[in-house]
């Protein structure tokens, strides 16, 4: 059995393995092992790749191609280049996080561990896949069980928000199903066959017509589950009605999708059109950037501040991708991964606040660093990461964007350089406002005086996810030599 | 000609074989038996299922009036297991409720009656054989939707059907007689080099295509199917929608292909409007629907329209994922109707209401129905994504971009009901909702086997093949 189809055999096999739980209890052992599992082949694969690229130099390593469907020249065809193991070991690291801290999940816990390891079969199957179909297969899987997900165990307007999400996002690969069938009925422009392979297609000159029409497509349906505005609505909504675990996933790996979708697909195989169109969505992809700090500034819910803040940092990555250099690009898929850890990071902690004090109000909570320091201290650090402080990986992440969107040279690149550079600002001010009246002044509320401790299991989730924040932010080197050099292939494609 | 020849009608031959074996078991099995003859019938139509797969002859008989190759037959298999799993899963309702009517045995003949002029409807060769095929398969339908004799509805969906199948067949004769008069035959063969696009033919066609887009419940023909299907016992609902419009869809698409080929600049543009319109109207009108029934019947009104898309094409890609998809909706459908068939006999509710809060008294059955609506509504890795992304590809491969465009606009639609009823049974809490009950074993086997095709079939891919493969030797 090959490295990657590991990524989608165990977590099959621990679903079946599941469907034999009887409890509460050995559903989450056996979640928990699978993830396990699953991480320990994430990280092994890191130290694989790093090893492989040495005597290996295709754009894609450890591939392997299975004839599908033959007469739609479909495969299962598998491969990572630095980008997709990056985002593998995001994936594994949330997942595991999101099950430590579902660990008391009562209701139905059975399906919703299901639900929750189907949505990453889903996401580890979108990131290893080379062939456009199966990649469209694996996307649509990660996006369904978000439905039952939210609706079942959600909370609040959750039967409105899980269908407004599961709708807009399904609408959107819906539209991304038309441009990829342009992208498929173009391929064989250089008088080949009809291919969905990616690193084939990326080789054919398709029609500057074609390409034209069909980037929008494309890129609208991936940039959706990436919170392009004025697409980003069902984001807020869902974040706040979904539960601790799948805001964590969602936030964390699931809108990844989007950036990963836009850049492997959308640009590298239809470069024209990319530079046809980026001046559409720069717009709106500043837009989005500002209009979430914005609106993050005037939330009273935290997980709408969280919420909005990730449309505001997902935008960055959407501005960065189209900012057509290298850095710029390295800065993306490191906002991604940053954004990712935090993020997550973010939603597991106020689920734990919220699991004690029972609200997500700012305004009700206060002093809270006097009574549950180490939830207090995280959240700060995890502040300190998103409002991009050098030390953590934020900082890396903004730092590449920007200085490779600087590298644009007209005035038209400029002015929107300036205006998403301005969200470093806001940033601070909506993080630092909910750290100065959630975490410091008085206790205001006698109740919170008798809050419960943190519990190893919640400990554990957050440790796995603050390695990697001060990781990066210390030592990030290695991972952007690991994405740098993937880039080549996507550079080529605009010169 | 010999004997042997005879065999090239093995499918009709066995059925009707097995007609007059039940006819001889009606009056030979004291009436306090009688539930034995519904386990005779099972029985016996699972081994003409089986022997349906064997190999065989392949050839013209009565001067081509009646032909028969591969994909028919591969046809006529598709056709065989959904009326297998459809017996499988009406089995309960004919021993408890009609069992007692004493009109057990007449249930099983009146709809292999009507499989039997759905067999030569697909095999014919000419129109005449059409024609009593297409009469054969829709009389006892009439009867049988108004089976349930008990309800009103019943007897007026009954009534409903005859009158406007009549008109039906009526439209579609009168095609034919154009058609005739035209060109001078009624054998498809001699047609198909004598046809010219002009006025007369075009009428003549119209009016024909109206026949069959009858039985397909195209729009604007469909406005007889929610009404029956309402009315109608569910295990006719389900043969109407599933194996009547199966069968239609194909024969319409032989003679698309085939015979009126030389139309094909005429009919592309009737289909590509029609397609447009029916799958809006299935789904716009199936976003309202409490009556589950009627739900389903909207549902497969806009399926219709999908399925469209593959006929459009014109060519052998398009033949293929059209039977293809066919296949995926009856596993797909019939899950579907199967639920609530056991639902509605448990319980006699047929609302989206009752089923709130299915899941935690039902879960195997709430699963069944969601694997079901998730294929109809084509979630990957089921079986119904295959079947939509491949007529897509069919259709986008003749350059009908916006025709794609409008259809996925429609799959996004039909997500939205179909998630109305997976709200109703997995997120919604209900006090009173349907208890727990245990199925009989035909019940069961009959929704196990539509589970295990929808989770399969997609990701099968020689099946595909292989229906490639026979479309390709038909059609070129």
């Amino acid at each position: 059995m090959d490295i990657l189809s590991l990524f989608i055999i165990v977590p099959i096999i621990t679903i079946l393995v599941l469907v034999f739980t009887k409890n509460l209890k050995q559903a989450r052992v056996v979640s928990m092992l699978g993830s396990v599992v699953q991480l320990v082949m994430a990280i092994n694969l890191v130290f694989a790749y790093f090893n492989e690229r040495v005597v290996n130099d295709n754009i894609m390593v450890f591939t392997k191609d299975v004839v599908w469907f033959e007469h739609f020249n479909i495969h299962y065809n598998i491969g990572v280049d630095g980008i997709s193991v990056a985002l593998l070991l995001l994936t594994a690291i949330v997942v595991l996080a999101g099950i430590f801290i579902s660990w008391k999940m009562y209701d139905l816990p059975k399906e919703f561990f299901m639900s929750l390891i189907v949505l990453s079969v889903g996401v580890y199957g979108f990131f290893i896949s080379i062939d456009l179909f199966t990649m469209f297969v694996f996307f649509e899987i990660a996006v369904i069980p978000m439905y039952l997900l939210i609706g079942i165990w959600g909370s609040g307007p959750k039967e409105y928000s899980a269908m407004k999400l599961t709708l807009m996002l399904m609408g959107a690969s819906a539209i991304l199903l038309v441009g990829i069938l342009g992208i498929y009925f173009n391929s064989n422009a250089d008088g080949g066959a009809l291919t969905f392979n990616i690193l084939e297609i990326a080789q054919v000159n398709i029609p500057y017509e074609a390409q034209k029409l069909f980037f929008p497509l494309t890129f609208i349906g991936f940039a959706v589950i990436g919170a392009l505005f004025p697409f980003h609505t069902w984001s807020p909504d869902g974040h706040a009605s979904a539960p601790t675990a799948v805001s964590m996933l969602h936030a964390g790996v699931l809108m990844k999708l989007g950036g990963y979708g836009v850049f492997r697909v959308a640009m590298y195989l239809l470069p024209l059109g990319a530079i046809d169109w980026s001046w559409v969505f720069i717009i709106l992809s500043v837009i989005g950037v500002v209009y979430g700090a914005f609106s993050a500034i005037r939330q009273t819910d935290l997980k709408y501040i969280n919420a909005y803040s990730s449309v505001s940092h997902l935008g960055l990555v959407l501005f960065a991708l189209l900012m057509l250099n290298k850095t710029a690009w390295n800065g993306a898929i490191l906002q991604s991964l940053s954004h990712g850890f935090m993020t997550a990071l973010f939603f597991a902690l106020i689920g734990m606040i919220y699991e004690r004090t029972h609200t997500r109000d700012i305004s009700k909570l206060g002093g809270l660093l006097k009574v549950i320091p180490f939830i207090s201290v995280i959240y700060v650090i995890a502040g300190l990461a998103s409002l991009g402080l050098p030390g953590f990986s934020g900082f890396v992440a903004e730092m590449n964007i920007f200085v490779g969107a600087f590298q644009q040279k007209d005035t038209f690149m400029r002015v929107a350089t300036i205006f998403s550079i301005s969200v470093i600002v806001i940033t601070a001010v909506y993080i630092l406002r909910v750290v100065g009246i959630m975490l410091m002044g008085p206790v205001k509320n006698e109740a919170f005086l008798k809050l419960k401790k943190v519990t190893w299991y919640e400990r554990f989730g957050i440790l796995l996810l603050l390695i990697p924040i001060v990781g990066i932010g210390v030592a990030p080197l290695w991972l952007s030599d690991m994405i740098l050099e993937s880039l080549d292939p996507f550079i080529k494609g605009l010169l | 000609m010999d004997f042997s020849s005879f065999l090239l009608m093995r499918h009709e031959i066995i059925l009707l074989a097995i007609i007059l074996l039940l006819v001889v078991a009606e009056v030979s099995i004291a009436n306090n038996k009688k539930n034995s003859i519904v386990h005779l019938a099972i029985f016996l139509f699972g081994i003409h299922t089986i022997i349906g797969f064997l190999k065989m002859n392949y050839g013209n008989l009565f001067g081509g009036m009646f032909h028969t190759n591969e994909l028919i037959q591969f046809f006529k298999n598709i056709l065989n297991i959904g009326v297998l799993i459809l017996l499988l899963q009406s089995g309960d309702w004919i021993e408890e409720k009609i069992l007692q009517q004493q009109r057990g045995t007449e249930f099983f003949i009146l709809i292999f009656s009507s499989l039997l002029g759905v067999y030569f409807m697909i095999s014919a060769g000419d129109f005449v054989m059409f024609y009593l095929g297409l009469e054969l398969s829709t009389l006892p339908l009439a009867a049988l939707a108004a089976y349930d004799i008990t309800k009103r509805l019943s007897s007026e969906s009954g009534i409903k059907l005859i009158l406007s199948a009549a008109l039906a067949s009526g439209a579609s004769l009168f095609g034919i007689s154009l058609l005739y008069a035209t060109t001078g035959s009624i054998y498809f063969a001699e047609i198909s080099e004598a046809i010219t696009a002009n006025n007369l033919t075009i009428l003549g066609f119209v009016f024909f295509f109206a026949g069959l887009g009858f039985k397909i419940s195209l729009v604007p023909f469909h406005f007889w199917t929610a009404d029956v299907y309402e009315g109608a016992p569910v295990s006719i609902a389900t043969y109407l929608s599933v194996i009547s419009k199966g069968a239609a869809v194909f024969i319409l698409m032989i003679l698309l292909f085939t015979v009126l080929k030389p139309l094909m600049a005429i009919w592309e543009n009737i289909i590509y409007v029609i397609a447009i319109i029916t799958m809006f109207v299935g789904n716009l009108f199936a976003l309202r629907q409490q009556n589950m029934k009627r739900f389903l019947a909207f549902s497969s009104i806009a399926q219709a329209g999908f399925i469209l898309l593959g006929l459009i094409t014109g060519n052998q890609l398009g033949s293929a994922t059209v039977v293809y998809f066919v296949l995926i909706y009856v596993f797909s459908n019939l899950a579907a109707f199967g639920v609530v068939q056991a639902i509605s006999l448990q319980t006699g509710k047929e609302n989206m209401k009752d089923y709130e809060g299915l899941y935690r008294t039902n879960p195997n059955l709430s699963l069944v129905m969601m694997l079901a609506l998730f294929s109809l509504a084509g979630i990957p890795p089921l079986a119904g994504f295959f079947g939509k992304f491949f007529l897509f590809t069919a259709a986008a491969s003749k350059g009908y971009y916006l025709l794609v465009f409008l259809a996925v606009v429609n799959v996004t639609i039909s997500l939205y009901y179909y998630l109305l009823v997976v709200r109703a049974m997995f997120l919604r809490k209900n006090e009173n909702a349907i208890p727990y009950f245990k199925s009989k074993i035909y019940m069961r086997l009959g929704l196990l086997i539509t589970a295990v095709g929808i989770l399969f079939i997609g990701l099968y891919s020689p099946l595909y093949n292989y229906i490639h493969e026979l479309s390709k030797s038909f059609f070129n």
